[in-house]
């Protein structure tokens, strides 16, 4: 099966451990992955911004490059959520009908990368090794705007070794929102406290996600605390096999994964 | 244009002016279609009203025909005043009472009544709601609502199971312009802490007594 | 603390200030807490919960795009049954109209049935202003009013305080408006609760006049719906001789039918409950019964600028649960002060930008006081898309700013989009990154960072740059 990445900018350019685990993954269940080099940014940012009319040309570039494929997997619950939920609307509110009717055609292809396991290859065991105590934080995102419900669980269930524990609190939002993290700092770092103290309770070693920008809201609030949790993305603890390469993840290590 | 500010008329053609300017281009919605349920399928009614009735902290009993009066007896034992509507059965009355009727009390004068003795038009087994019509037998609204002690005679046959099929039995009511009170346990307030406190202004203790046959 | 909303700063100043009340937040986080699970074990309790949602919505779009007819078709049925009917265009027209028919009956008082329609309209200011006492006579806006406070909630406006704030409350201010509250009185919730029963007892045997809002009016019948919990809206709708009803225009439902959804989803929504303790319908007059001198004050007062747009109506589909508010975890830090407005929480964050405009710091900040969680439209009896409306509106502030010198966030937005633009360019971008990365390459996170950076840094540590970026990696292995 050949499958488009979409690695996200952020992921691109901050965490590309991320994407370079997706392709491990995928490879491994025997998928050929392409990563189009035209490809940015979905806009999100500028969307929820209230900045649309910037946007409108990143839905057009996401229409361009990812047009010719027959599926798109992205690491990340927010940005398949952006193209999913709110590309046609900007497209339609920035005067582009033409355009809206593209992103909406497209929108069905693009999958978070549980989905696209879960559903779209129908595995849940991805041959994964993590022997660590992990919980999982259900990022905004995919619960609530891609509906991805507990197929990161399925995932996470089937790692060999993995001690995954409940995160109480689990469904409430981190407090990260994007830009809301700088324009509502007291808020967003009051509600994130929260959500670094639920993952303290846990006794987790890593806290997992399927969005690495939540990861780096709550991680950071982790790290100042100095907690000894790190954050992980999903495709990263998917993509681990070997047992030694797990623990060389320094249990305890402050900051974020591997480089 | 009439200035909207030089009178209730101009006021009016003001606010339908601008309803119809917004919606000028707005593609219409149609009525709703009403896939929920209508007569929820419970297998005991009376039963299930009882339960819920009785979650509210409000009084059940479940009797005959016959057994009304002693019912009401003891509902209103140790209310030194009961009044009573017009039109409500003598026979479930104990025999011998002495009753206040409701002739022009005023509210005040009702303030002074300890408990209220009164029929039911509807009762809703899903939510443990009854619906008073305020027809013979129940009274003007105020009767069943400054007294402390509400004792409410329900008919198993008007039970319904569910809100839906109530408001099919009470469109009658409503379009005679009978008002409509549905009362679901006694009176109660969650505003300190949310936490539920029965007994604020309406009456404090509801009895309900179902009438079973 | 002033008892309006006028002149409030923006989200972020008047959120901060609160988020430092440690009391309230103990206080939000318990209530909130509470009637969250009590929703969601009531909600689940019905099977056709969802088809329930659509029919709401479904009943709301209906009216909505056809307002002007049923408006037409409610005022006749209101004529017929022996109602006065009244229109309104904005909030200082309600309160003329309001304040000369409390005149025309000669009454110095009025009793008040909890109501959102006349707290936005700001009716007990323009009472008083005439020499009017308005008692407010549910629980709740009885402790805000005596507590000379905001509403912050909804449905709970006194949610901010907790039971030993409400005794001193009730024990320090009863008295100088009426029957004093008890000298033994504790902060037993069932006690406080029998202060406000005596206390209000004697107001309400007296008054000759009520004003009421409505939940629902419906078109086909003129029946006006007050739904409530303590028997208050009972006393007011039933005792006095003239009763006022101010009621928003988005307020209308076609048949009565359309109860059959609403009473379902509105008391499960709100309290938790199967059903609330008590709901009173009346139609005009009832001779014999309750008052015989019947008014209704239709209220459009902005929600007609919310009306053309297919998402901005959305926001009139609201039938005030306040679910939005308990879900929302923004609401629970901060608390329903800071939004500036009687109607606070998720759905005031859209409505007031709707039906105010944007002008005022606070309305231009309400848009951006979300996270974009999503749990208010997951709450939301009428499926309301709160979040995308906040988007929407968003685009609105921006857009409206646009022309002038550009702001400092604008500027970073626009180069972001042009950097963006173009995958070389992101590229060349991603080079600085990757220098950065270098540089900080014993790092594995930043702490204290200056300049716009700081609202992240002053509470997380910040990521370092990795070395070399998925695209260079993509590139080298397999390009
Ligand atoms: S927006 Fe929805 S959830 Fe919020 S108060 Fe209105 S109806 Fe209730």
């Amino acid at each position: 099966m050949r499958v488009a990445l979409f690695a996200t900018c952020f992921n691109d350019t901050m965490w590309p451990e991320t994407p370079r685990a997706v392709v491990t993954i995928l490879e491994r269940l025997g998928c050929t992955v392409e990563f189009p080099l035209e490809q940015t940014c979905c806009g999100q940012m500028l969307t929820n911004t209230g900045y649309a009319r910037e946007a409108v040309g990143l839905v057009e570039r996401f229409a361009d490059v990812f047009e010719p494929y027959d599926a798109v997997v992205a690491p990340s619950g927010s940005c398949v959520g952006s193209v999913r939920h709110q590309h046609a609307g900007v497209a339609r509110d920035c005067g582009r009908p033409d355009l809206a009717l593209r992103a909406s055609a497209g929108a069905g292809k693009v999958h978070e990368l549980s989905e696209f396991l879960v559903d779209v290859l129908g595995v849940t065991d991805v041959g994964a090794a993590f022997p660590h105590r992990v919980t999982y934080h259900p990022t905004c995102h995919s619960l609530r705007m891609l509906r991805v419900g507990d197929k990161p669980l399925q995932l996470l269930r089937a790692v060999r070794g993995i001690d995954l524990v409940e995160l109480p609190g689990a469904e409430e939002c981190c407090g990260f929102g994007g830009t809301f993290a700088l324009k509502n700092a007291d808020t967003s770092v009051a509600m994130g406290s929260d959500k670094a103290a639920h993952v303290r309770a846990t006794g987790a070693e890593v806290l997992v996600a399927g969005d690495n920008s939540c990861l780096a809201h709550v991680g950071g609030l982790l790290d100042r605390q100095r907690a000894g949790v790190r954050v992980m993305h999903l495709a990263e603890v998917l993509a681990s096999t070997e047992v030694d390469r797990a623990q060389s993840h320094e249990p305890g290590a402050t900051g974020r994964g591997q480089r | 244009m009439s200035d909207a500010t030089s009178g209730p008329t101009s006021a009016r053609e003001a606010v339908l002016a601008r309803v119809r300017a917004a919606l000028a281009e707005a593609t219409p919605a149609d009525p709703p279609a009403r896939a929920y349920g209508h007569g929820a399928a419970v297998a005991d009614v009376p039963a299930l009203f009882a339960e819920r009735v009785a979650d509210y902290r409000a009084t059940v009993v479940r009797v005959a025909p016959s057994g009304v009066a002693v019912a009401v007896a003891e509902a209103i034992e140790g209310a030194d005043s009961v009044v009573v509507p017009d039109g409500l059965p003598e026979e479930w009355l104990p025999a011998g009472l002495q009753v206040v009727h409701d002739e022009s009390l005023d509210a005040t004068a009702l303030d002074r009544v300890a408990a209220v003795v009164t029929g039911s038009t509807v009762g809703i087994a899903v939510t443990g709601t009854i619906v008073l019509d305020h027809g013979p037998g129940q009274g003007r609204r105020a009767l069943s609502l400054v007294p402390d002690l509400h004792v409410c005679v329900v008919r198993e046959a008007d039970l319904v199971a569910d809100v839906p099929e109530a408001v099919s039995r009470l469109v009658g009511s409503v379009t005679a312009g009978r008002p409509l009170t549905w009362i679901s346990g006694p009176s109660a307030t969650s505003d300190i802490e949310l936490e539920r406190v029965e007994g604020v202004h309406g009456p404090r203790t509801l009895h309900v007594v179902l009438v079973g046959g | 603390m002033s008892a309006t909303f006028v002149g409030m700063p923006a989200f972020p100043t008047a959120a901060r200030e609160a988020l430092g009340n440690a009391q309230q937040r103990r206080n939000l986080r318990h209530a909130t807490h509470t009637i969250r699970d009590k929703r969601a074990r009531v909600v689940a309790e019905v099977d056709d919960w969802e088809e329930l949602r659509v029919a709401g919505a479904a009943i709301k779009d209906h009216v909505l795009t056809h307002l002007d007819t049923y408006l037409e078709q409610l005022e006749e049925s209101l004529t017929r049954a022996g109602a006065t009917v009244h229109w309104a265009s904005d909030a200082a027209e309600a309160n003329r109209i309001v304040v000369d028919l409390v005149r025309a009956t000669g009454s110095q008082e009025v009793v008040k049935v909890k109501s959102m329609a006349t707290q936005e309209i700001e009716l007990n200011e323009a009472l008083e202003a005439a020499g009017i006492d308005a008692w407010e006579t549910d629980l709740a806006e009885l402790i805000v009013q005596l507590g000379h406070d905001r509403p912050s909630h909804i449905l709970v406006p006194a949610i901010h305080r907790n039971r030993a704030e409400i005794r001193e409350i009730f024990l320090r201010e009863m008295g100088a408006v009426g029957e004093p509250a008890p000298a033994g009185l504790t902060s037993e919730p069932r006690e406080l609760a029998e202060a406000a029963r005596t206390h209000l007892r004697e107001k309400f045997l007296r008054a000759k006049v009520a004003i009421s809002g409505a939940n629902f009016a419906v078109a086909e019948t003129g029946t006006l719906v007050v739904v409530e919990s303590e028997g208050n809206g009972r006393m007011c709708l039933t005792l006095p001789e003239t009763l006022i009803s101010v009621v928003g225009i988005e307020k209308v439902l076609p048949t009565v039918a359309d109860l059959e959804v609403m009473l379902q989803l509105l008391p499960r929504s709100s309290t938790g409950e199967r059903m609330n303790p008590y709901t009173s319908m009346w139609t005009g007059v009832t001779p014999g019964d309750g008052p015989q001198d019947v008014h209704v004050v239709l209220l459009d007062n902005g929600r007609t600028s919310a009306l053309a747009d297919d998402l901005d109506r959305q926001a009139l589909r609201c039938i005030r649960c306040s679910a939005c508010l308990n879900v929302c975890p923004v609401y629970e830090r901060v608390g329903g002060h800071a939004y500036g407005s009687v109607y606070p929480g998720p759905i005031g964050a859209v409505l007031n930008p709707l039906i105010r405009g944007t002008s005022s710091a606070v309305d231009k900040s309400l848009p951006y006081a979300s996270s974009l969680c999503g749990a208010c439209f997951d709450a939301c009896p009428v499926r309301i898309q709160i979040p995308d409306l906040l988007v929407r509106l968003r685009t609105r502030v921006v857009d409206e700013k646009r022309g002038g010198l550009p702001s400092g966030e604008e500027i970073a937005m626009k180069g972001m989009a042009w950097v963006l633009g173009d995958a070389d360019r992101l590229e060349r971008a991603q080079k600085g990154s990757e220098l950065g990365g270098r540089l900080l390459r014993r790092r594995t996170s930043l702490g204290r960072l200056p300049g716009p950076l700081s609202a992240w840094t002053d509470a997380r540590d910040a990521p370092t740059p990795p070395e070399e970026t998925f695209r260079t990696w993509w590139k080298r292995e397999r390009g």
